[in-house]
């Protein structure tokens, strides 16, 4: 697709990368190359191997096979520092950055300046801070402990750093997820600026408006494999999609004909301190709602805050006409609410109990006799559950943490299923697990919602979003933005009012 | 601690239950942890045995019980603490306390029944003061227990000074060299009766998997509905309760009260636990396992002990087996993954 | 710069020991005299040296209980070295224990990091194990004041500008910290392993390496520390600095160190190991039994760590909350 004459040669070649974790084949001969001066997206969906594949451009993960070629020249990246001295730098999805250290220190981190006897000089280090800062348009204080910071400046902090380093390839993990659109247009500034310099940039995004906006060439991955490159001139988005997805997009979700009965949860003026403000909506029988925002929109914390985990400022909430009062995760349970977080590693799986043991934690009263445990009853709901969720494991008392991304979340459904709750609240159901396993979790919420469950679904996904709301509510900074029935709804709207965009940008972006 | 099999993600045949165990009761029972200590504690019994021609003799070997009865009840305790991810490193100082708090009383006359409960008493608010320090506060219990440590055992020698309490009540030595039946003292069915109701609790009890779910993911077992909080504070206020009932066994045995009394046993039981094969970051560990630590401990004190070795050199045997039986396995790994990579 | 040291825990902490040093003063007049608070500060530099060194741990979320053991073995060793050949310099006997020393905290390192062993279980077992040791070369015997050489005597109570060896030696050890710690990329990554061991990763920081740092640093000061112990008391035994491991985990905590990692000053800890020095010299003289020095300390833990505990941070996403903030 591209010619060789006109191209010059790729700073960095990736030649046949495979990964395998335990369990999971991460990555599988994997090709890639990135140009001086040009901008590669990288897309697929959750799950497809992107993230993998940073880690192995950063030094994080050694491939088991193939070769990383830097200039031309086979080069093995033992470490971070290995890949900072080949030239390849990254602004990662999470923030990896320490909350106790200044900020002038998070960004030179590893690589600061030195001055007499080898002795690191602050003085530099917090004027060049300082400098990088203004160049990406943030106006943070380098002596500040980044503790003090909320996420869009951390993210700001998080770019710096990768800036702060002299390299040739730029690897930017969904660098926009957290900025406002006055910050992505920065950003945008700084990505023409690093192109003219002549740097590779390998750009990471879910958002195909941004992609089309700044890219040169995309490389599309699915389920560790990469199929298909080319230059973004010659494809359009609907393209795009299809590669990534494997199949039409109409195809995926499953077909529902719902009609939501009457209002069973109603949230009135809930408000937090520092993360959210404000929230009010119904929720009705049978009905799937979908709250869309972008990542750290407030969406997890308010529904965190519902299950009691923290506590609202003021507000309420009235489950079937009765005010609730919960203050912990228990009564949130006992009055038929449940909540499967979003970190499954952290919140929702025990990864080193048995799968059992689980599902039947929030429920072990229905399991025991007068708090003794019953074995066999306990094996026999765990199987109940795990069984109609199609868990693919080879028995009940394997551990969790061996199971894929995908069982495990199969398994974190089933314990909240057991409790027979009248509110399930799914907090990205469907991060980072296999498309098969995705499309059972799709199937299975559309049945729960057809047996009269009220599902809340927060997504940060737009075609989960599209395929599976009957409503959604879209949230910007702790608040919302506004409330659409689906039809009529697109992608478009949704990016727009989660972004904060102007019409001006808007109409850009779409030209 | 086994190793997990590696794991077919296939699907069952259709049709086909998920079976509820992967590996038979007798594989999963050779692979555990407790199976390696008892090896250890037979082979300690007849090296034991071989080197000295005293040490069958059931006279002696009930005296020998006492190394360990005192210090393993509150090493059961402190089981479920360290396996809920906490600590106490203040037991042996709420010994001090309440063994001061008795002999304080039996100046003013306390009867026997009133010194156990002044004992078991002090024991639980101690408990209690760490548990409401930790769970309340929200602070670290290693550091806070260090703290309550020296706090406890500090007011013991603001009262007592240099100097001793005696002349405790003789029906009240009871609870330390009292006999129930031939050379079975109370403190080994005292021991005995509490192995097996932690146990129980342990493994048989929901209480007991919610310590397990705490200790290994204290942020889902919130999610999944416990009182996290509530189940430490009973967890510090069972390890208080315990170190005042081993404080009037102590007591009762030695039959005076000093400041020093029990002095560095804070570190010898958290080394009966680990050795247990409780898992110091929390999650992990069996009672049974934790007997048989005790076993080995009181065996090996007493071994050494016929054969004039002194109580130091016994540390070294201790403290090397604490490491080596975590350390081992943990090579043999690391030399195996050396040869095959 | 003022303001924001007003601010820190550090100035509160010096406020409290001028405010104690104050409180002694006003019963005993004569105890807040320069000639007094230097004989204070001579007394605790042990502390300091072996709090600092336990710093380096506990900032990279380990633990060393060994310390105090380790201080004992090396003790014990260069004393009967000492009695035993007389004429070996003193600048040997000194290279002897802090190598020792090095490979104590090198043995407690490598458990940490090769074998992945939490590291209160590993010295845990080796706080009983070098103490095990001392018994079994002294065979339980004591080096006593008169079977030791003056040279070896000597050394930390000879006056240099004023002050004794033994504060000198403190005071170096501070300033190389204060320099190695906030000016090397080394003193940075124990910042970094505590603070976040995962992202510590991404900056090129290896982290097993690092904590293994920590260890070796402060095993090695440990075996200095056991020269000066033992020279200064003038006698040596098995006992020695028994409980001490515990003292040095309280001046920490009571300097801020967090527990947790990754969080506190060498300042901090200097200051912590002064506030527990002039307490126990502060009882006698003011007349208080000293039997009441480990109920205060006790106290003075659980204060310090409930004053320096921190809320985990709450997401700020409201704009008004961060701008607020």
């Amino acid at each position: 697709m591209t010619d060789n004459n006109t191209t010059p040669q790729p700073v960095l070649r990736l030649n046949g990368i495979t990964k395998t974790f335990p369990g999971v084949r991460a990555l599988s001969e994997v090709d890639l190359a990135l140009y001086p001066g040009e901008v590669t997206a990288l897309i697929g969906e959750n799950g497809a191997g992107k993230s993998t594949l940073v880690k192995i451009l950063t030094g994080i993960h050694q491939p088991d096979a193939g070769q990383i070629i830097v200039d031309e020249t086979p080069t093995t990246l033992a470490d971070a520092s290995a890949a900072t001295r080949a030239g390849i730098t990254a602004i990662h999805q999470e923030t990896v950055l320490f909350d106790d250290l200044s900020v002038a220190e998070n960004i030179y981190l590893g690589h600061a300046p030195r001055g007499r006897f080898g002795l690191l000089d602050w003085a530099r280090m917090e004027e060049d801070a300082r400098e990088i800062l203004k160049r990406i348009g943030a106006a943070i204080n380098p002596r500040l402990p980044l503790r003090d910071l909320g996420i869009a400046s951390k993210h700001l902090v998080a770019i710096a750093r990768a800036l702060s380093v002299q390299a040739r390839v730029v690897v930017m993990d969904e660098p926009t997820a957290a900025l406002s659109q006055a910050e992505i247009e920065e950003l945008y500034t700084l990505i023409d600026r690093l192109k003219a310099e002549g740097k590779a940039i390998l750009f990471i995004s879910h958002k195909f408006d941004e992609v089309f906006r700044i890219a040169e060439r995309y490389t599309v991955f699915r389920d560790g494999q990469m199929v298909d490159a080319g230059m973004i001139s010659d494809v359009t988005e609907d393209q795009l999609v299809e590669k990534m997805v494997g199949r039409a997009m109409s195809a995926i979700f499953p077909v529902r004909h719902a009609t939501p009965g009457e209002t069973v949860l109603e949230v009135r003026d809930y408000s937090h301190p520092t993360e959210f403000a404000d929230i009010s909506f119904d929720l009705r029988r049978g009905e799937i709602l979908g709250f869309y925002g972008l990542v750290g929109a407030g969406r997890s914390e308010i529904m965190q805050s519902l299950f009691g985990v923290t506590k609202p400022s003021h507000g309420e909430a009235r489950l079937n006409g009765r005010a609730l009062s919960i203050r912990t995760p228990a009564d949130a349970i006992a009055e038929g609410i449940v909540y499967v977080p979003e970190d499954r590693g952290k919140q929702g799986a025990i990864t080193a109990m048995p799968i059992f043991q689980n599902v039947t934690l929030p429920s072990l009263s229905r399991t025991s006799n007068k708090g003794f445990i019953r074995m066999a009853q306990e094996f026999d709901l765990a199987r109940h559950y795990t069984e109609r969720l199609d868990l693919r494991a080879s028995a009940l008392d394997q551990t969790v943490g061996n199971l894929s991304g995908g069982n495990q979340q199969k398994v974190v459904i089933a314990k909240w299923l057991a409790t027979r709750p009248e509110v399930i609240i799914l907090d990205e159901p469907t991060k980072g697990i296999d498309v098969g396993s995705k499309a059972a979790v799709h199937d299975f919420m559309a049945e729960l919602a057809a047996e009269g469950l009220c599902v809340i679904m927060v997504s940060s996904e737009i075609p989960e979003i599209l395929g599976m709301s009957d409503r959604v509510i879209v949230m910007r900074e702790g608040r919302i933005v506004s409330q659409h029935p689906r039809d009529g709804l697109s992608p478009e709207i949704l990016v727009r009012e989660a972004a904060g965009y102007g019409a001006t940008a808007q109409k850009e972006s779409a030209a | 601690m086994s190793l997990a099999p590696p794991t077919p993600t296939h699907a069952p045949p259709a049709g086909r239950k998920l079976p509820n165990r992967l590996n038979g009761r007798s594989a999963r029972v050779l692979k555990s942890w407790e199976v390696l200590l008892a090896v250890i504690a037979v082979a300690i019994f007849f090296a034991n045995t071989w080197a000295s021609p005293y040490f069958l003799d059931p006279w002696n070997l009930s005296d020998a019980t006492f190394n360990f009865t005192e210090k393993a009840m509150i090493a059961f305790a402190m089981a479920l603490l360290i396996i809920s991810g906490e600590i106490d490193l203040s037991v042996a100082g709420i010994i001090a306390l309440a063994s001061t708090a008795m002999g304080w009383a039996v100046q003013y006359g306390a009867g026997t029944g009133e010194l156990v409960a002044i004992g078991v008493g002090v024991g639980a608010i101690c408990g209690a003061f760490n548990g409401v320090l930790v769970t309340r506060f929200g602070l670290p219990s290693i550091v806070v227990t260090i703290g309550t440590m020296s706090l406890f055992r500090g007011i013991s020698y603001i009262v007592l000074g240099d100097q001793a309490f005696n002349g405790y009540p003789e029906s009240f030595a009871f609870f330390g060299r009292g006999y129930v039946f031939w050379v079975i003292s109370f403190e080994l069915v005292l021991f005995a009766v509490f192995a097996l109701i932690y146990a129980l609790v342990l493994h048989g009890t929901n209480f007991g998997r919610h310590i397990y779910a705490i200790g290994n993911n204290p942020t889902a077992a919130t999610f999944s509905g416990i009182r996290v909080e509530r189940v430490k504070m009973a967890l510090f206020l069972l390890t208080g309760l315990m170190s005042g009932i081993a404080a009037v066994c102590l007591t009762a045995r030695l039959g005076s009260t000093r400041p020093s009394i029990a002095f560095g046993w804070e570190l010898e039981i958290v080394t009966m636990v680990v050795l247990g094969g409780v898992s110091i970051l929390g999650g992990a560990g069996s009672i049974l396992g934790v007997v048989i630590a005790a076993l080995i401990m009181g065996m090996v004190t007493f071994g050494l002990g016929l054969l004039n070795v002194p109580g130091i050199v016994m540390s070294i045997f201790i403290g090397g087996l604490l490491i080596g039986v975590i350390a081992l396995p943990r090579m043999v790994q690391l030399l195996r993954k050396g040869r095959l990579t | 710069m003022i303001i924001s040291f007003l601010k820190s825990r550090e100035a509160i902490l010096l406020g409290a020991l001028i405010a104690l040093i104050l409180l002694v003063e006003s019963r005993f007049s004569g105890f807040a005299m320069p000639r007094n608070l230097a004989a204070v500060f001579n007394d605790t530099s042990i502390l300091i040296i072996l709090a600092l060194g336990q710093t380096l741990v506990i900032l990279t979320r380990c633990i060393d209980l060994s310390l105090a053991s380790n201080l004992a073995l090396t003790g014990m060793v260069t004393a009967m070295l000492n009695a035993a050949m007389p004429g070996l310099p003193i600048v040997a006997l000194l290279a002897v224990a802090v190598a020792l020393g090095l490979i104590m905290g090198a043995f407690n390192g490598l458990l940490v990091w090769k074998l992945n062993i939490p590291p209160i279980v590993v010295t845990l077992g080796t706080l009983t194990i070098y103490r095990g040791i001392i018994f079994l070369v002294s065979g339980g015997s004591w080096v006593n004041s008169h079977e030791m050489s003056a040279a070896y005597k000597a050394l930390p109570r000879a006056q240099m500008l004023g002050l004794p060896v033994l504060s000198w030696i403190a005071i170096v050890v501070i300033a190389g910290f204060a320099i190695g710690v906030n000016r090397t990329a080394l003193g940075r990554a124990f910042y970094a392993v505590g603070g976040n061991p995962g992202a510590a990763v991404y900056t090129g920081i290896d982290v097993g390496r690092t904590r293994f740092s920590a260890f070796v640093i402060a095993g090695g000061l440990a075996g200095l520390c056991g020269y000066l112990w033992v020279s200064r008391y003038a006698v040596a035994y098995t006992d020695v600095a028994g409980g001490f491991e515990l003292d040095i985990v309280a001046a920490c905590v009571i300097g801020g160190i967090s527990i947790a990692g990754g969080s506190g000053t060498v300042l901090g800890a200097v200051l912590g190991a002064l506030f527990l020095g002039v307490i126990k010299n502060a009882l006698p003289v003011a007349g208080i039994s000293p039997f009441w020095q480990m109920a205060i300390s006790g106290a003075a833990i659980i204060i310090a760590v409930a004053f320096n505990a921190r809320k985990p941070p709450s997401r700020i996403i409201l704009k008004h909350a961060e701008a607020r903030s």
